[in-house]
């Protein structure tokens, strides 16, 4: 299992990391229904505004939802970053993990690395955490 | 009077409907909704309800409201109302 995701797009998840620091910063990226495509990058606002929890507002939720059913597109990212923590789904994000179809990407922008930060990704599966690789490409 | 709901059911439910994304329920407020769901879907409602409250992390809306502001589980619903189902998106 891999995920390919361009340059662009990890840049993009890196830079909004490290600037709502020290919260959390979470958003998807989106594509075409049933192409496991990663094609259009959209940050979410954080509605817990917290370093150790991230939540999209429910309200936030039910317009992509419907913003994705009328451009007949998938969820292909879910990504948030960890601003304590390695790069690893937590006992939280195993078990909130509601979409059984995304890929989980992880980021951590924890002191002890910096300036460096980790990028992971994730399947999360009936609570069972994948690792995958990720295929990065200009 | 049978009332007609439309539910709109996410991925991660859809075993409990044989893969319908789409399903049709009946009820006077959303417990009864729910209550017939499970009817027709045994199960469904173990993972919508915890100790007969809705669970915190899944959300609910009827006509795009969050029932949270209707009244939760005794949120009224009526002929023609369309229920929405979504797993919250979050984590720590």
């Amino acid at each position: 299992m891999t995920l390919k995701i361009s340059q662009a797009h990890v840049d993009a998840m890196l830079a909004q990391s490290r600037a709502e620091y020290p919260d959390e910063a979470c958003g998807v990226i989106l594509g075409p229904q049933g192409k496991d495509q990663a094609r259009r990058l959209k940050p979410m606002i954080n509605a817990a505004h917290s370093p150790t929890f991230y939540e999209f507002d429910p309200k936030d939720l039910l317009s992509l939802y419907r913003e994705i059913d009328d451009n007949d597109e998938e969820i292909v990212v879910i990504y948030h970053s960890h601003t304590e923590t390695e790069a690893y789904p937590s006992r939280t994000d195993i078990a909130y993990a509601g979409e059984p179809g995304a890929h989980y990407v992880l980021i951590s922008t924890r002191e002890e690395i910096a300036p460096a930060t980790e990028f992971r990704s994730y399947r999360i599966i009936d609570g069972v955490v994948t690792e995958e690789e990720v295929s990065i490409s200009e | 009077m049978t009332t007609a709901i439309e539910v709109r059911i996410p991925t991660i439910l859809r075993p409990y409907t044989k893969d319908q994304k789409v399903v049709a329920a009946s009820g006077e407020t959303l417990s009864t909704v729910i209550a017939d769901l499970d009817v027709q879907y045994p199960g469904i409602s173990e993972r919508l309800l915890e100790n007969g409250a809705l669970r915190r992390f899944i959300n609910l809306y009827v006509n795009d409201e969050d029932v949270r502001f209707l009244g939760g589980l005794e949120a009224p619903v009526k002929n023609g109302d369309s229920i929405t189902i979504l797993p919250a998106v979050a984590g720590g």
